[in-house]
């Protein structure tokens, strides 16, 4: 395979190697099977695996997971660790919306209890979850200095405030804060979108869903994570909002004037970066955690809502509910993270655009209730599939930084999925289904239309026979509220 | 002759803009912006704001002043219609805008727009007009 631009090696049924050439500085590896490759060929995102392999100390490898497509500057599905001393961050290989992540919460009912009350659960979490343009919560007042309180400490400061108890933090990656976070190197103008802003889902394919497990592919790990067969699930998708994209914007800025001054010979303007430790890298890294932290805060606010929603919908009492966190991962992040190059340990800044964190069992990083399973991965899918669970594995840890896939991954342009949503209601074709939406516009209905992704059972397939996560459970959508 | 077409990008929306001079095509740019966020004809140009922006070169210049618009709209909910770009040069510009604030009852948004990226980022002048590739974050 390949053509005119550049090379394309099978590796084996489920890797791609695109072999280093010219101003690449290491291989590409794309991880994808013979059909999934051919579709990716179709637009740019193999060149934008080449682009990120230009970067100044980049080690081992340019990844891509199987949900690879088009993105800016790095593709989506796009994994690459840079070395502590040679090596740059780039908010391109971070992305405008920090810490976008997933969280999913198990809890004490089944389906069978709630099925007839899907219709109240649904307009409830509508009602209560602020979505679409200039929408927050009235009882919901912050003054600046709380915010900056809220960016350097995370969903602790969620916690502080009365949303959620001290163990959903163990069950949060990096336990809802990263560290490092300096409010003083985020702009006013970053404070000023984010205030507004924080326990807010935001449009696009941001979401809150209900649904059931519907497929158990390990009993055990499925136990050790909490999930039973036709158990009610939450899945939360959303990130920082308008502050997270205001400071990958601004240092956007900074990183164009900062390539300039280091002589870094950029493929794309979107890939600006400057050297980890250099004032712009530091100064990044501080204010990136800054938007981490507002994230795990808006989603930790988010699921305190939802279990007020399914107290007050079904008249439960909170034990009755019985909903806790699964897990809570990162799938737009630059972190600090040890791993073994050529036999060696290494600390390195590991990029991911996209993609998700996947730690083996036994990781210091692991949380302690999942030590002997692996670290939890959640894969959302379209509105009208499924989600799965996955765990991580060492094979992750030896091959792709301890990586996997974030989600379905968009096949088709949104322009070509409003066309093809044309003249139909997806909302009722999806209640046909039995799966009921709410959403803010009826065109993000359109765009998010089913068809519009890959299927994620697909790209879940691929990791896992590639080694890279082991598949637990499936989770099918009962009812879903969009932005 | 249209102030825009869509092109396809999997993630994102990308558009080819143009214009007769620089100022219709940074003007058309914004007009592309807000066309593909909300519906336009139903906005009104009640109210005037000037606006400035600035950048290192045309193209940030272009990045830096969409970013600006969406700000506002981000921040204070505005909506705008109509942009005349009244004076500028390859480093800044200032700008004649009007438009109204968002009203759900009035409005709609179409598609949420996280940001405007330096990805494919181009302006070139071919055959006695402007031309520019934008690609939206969404």
């Amino acid at each position: 395979m390949g053509n005119d631009k550049y090379k394309i090696q099978k590796i084996d049924a489920y890797r791609w190697r695109i072999p280093r050439e010219g101003k690449m500085r290491v291989d590409g590896i794309v991880y994808a099977d013979e059909h999934m490759m051919e579709e990716i060929q179709k637009d740019e995102s193999l060149q934008q695996v080449i682009n990120v392999s230009y970067l100044p100390g980049i080690v081992s490898h340019s990844l891509a997971m199987p949900d690879i497509h088009w993105g800016y500057g790095f593709p989506i599905g796009g994994v690459a660790a840079f070395d502590m001393d040679e090596g740059v961050v780039s908010p391109g290989g971070v992305g405008y919306d920090i810490n976008c992540g997933v969280r999913l919460l198990r809890t004490g009912l089944s389906r069978v209890e709630i099925s007839h009350k899907l219709e109240s659960v649904v307009n409830t979490l509508f009602s209560n979850i602020p979505s679409g343009v200039g929408s927050h919560r009235k009882d919901l007042k912050l003054s600046q200095q709380e915010e900056k309180n809220v960016l350097k400490n995370g969903a602790r400061w969620a916690i502080s405030q009365g949303y959620g108890t001290k163990e959903d933090l163990e069950h949060i990656e990096e336990k809802g804060c990263i560290p490092g976070a300096d409010p003083e190197l985020v702009s006013d103008r970053a404070l000023e979108r984010g205030r507004a802003q924080l326990g807010t889902l935001g449009s696009g394919n941001h979401f809150v869903e209900v649904g059931y497990v519907s497929e158990i592919y390990d009993e055990d790990i499925a136990r050790a994570l909490g999930l039973e067969k036709d158990g009610i699930t939450i899945v939360v998708h959303t990130g920082s909002r308008g502050l997270g994209y205001q400071v990958c914007d601004d240092y956007i800025r900074v990183m164009i004037d900062a390539a300039r001054k280091y002589n870094i010979e950029l493929p794309d303007r979107q890939l600006c970066c400057a050297p980890i430790n250099s004032p712009q890298g530091k100064e990044y890294l501080a204010a990136m955690a800054c938007a981490a932290n507002y994230a795990f805060a808006n989603r930790q606010m988010i699921t305190h809502w939802v279990r007020e929603t399914f107290e007050s919908a079904l008249h439960v009492t909170p034990k009755e509910a019985g909903i806790s966190l699964v897990y809570d991962v990162c799938h737009n992040i630059a972190k600090f993270e040890d791993h073994i190059v050529d036999g060696v340990k290494k600390r390195l800044c590991v990029h991911r655009k996209g993609a998700t964190r996947a730690f083996p069992p036994n990781h210091p990083e692991t949380p302690e209730a999942y030590k002997s399973v692996g670290q939890p991965v959640l894969i959302p899918g379209d509105m009208g599939r499924c989600s799965y669970v996955l765990v991580g594995t060492e094979k992750a840890y030896s091959d792709t930084f301890g990586s996997t896939c974030h989600g379905a991954g968009r096949v088709m342009s949104r322009n070509q999925a409003m066309k093809m949503a044309k003249g139909r209601s997806i909302a009722q074709e999806l209640k046909e289904k039995g799966i009921l939406v709410r959403a803010d516009s009826r065109a993000t209905l359109d765009e998010e239309l089913p068809e519009a992704y890959k299927d994620v059972t697909e790209v879940v397939d691929i990791v896992e026979h590639a080694g890279i996560s082991q598949k637990i459970a499936q989770l099918k959508p009962l009812c879903v509220i969009k932005g | 002759m249209s102030k825009y077409i869509l092109i396809d990008h999997t993630a994102d929306i990308g558009i080819d803009v143009f214009g007769a001079t620089l100022q219709e095509l940074f003007a058309n740019a914004a007009f592309a912006l807000f066309d593909i966020l909300t519906d336009l004809p139903v906005v009104a140009g009640k109210d005037k704001h000037t606006i400035t922006a600035s950048g290192i070169d045309r193209e940030q210049l272009l990045v830096n002043w969409l970013s600006e618009l969406l700000y506002l709209h981000d921040v204070k909910n505005l909506l705008f219609r109509d942009f005349q770009i009244t004076d500028m040069t390859d480093t800044q510009l200032t700008a004649s805008v009007s438009g109204e604030p968002f009203n759900e009852e009035k409005h709609v948004i179409k598609t949420g727009i996280k940001a405007i990226t330096y990805h494919n980022l181009s302006i070139v002048q071919a055959d006695h007009q402007w031309k520019a590739r934008v690609i939206f974050d969404l």
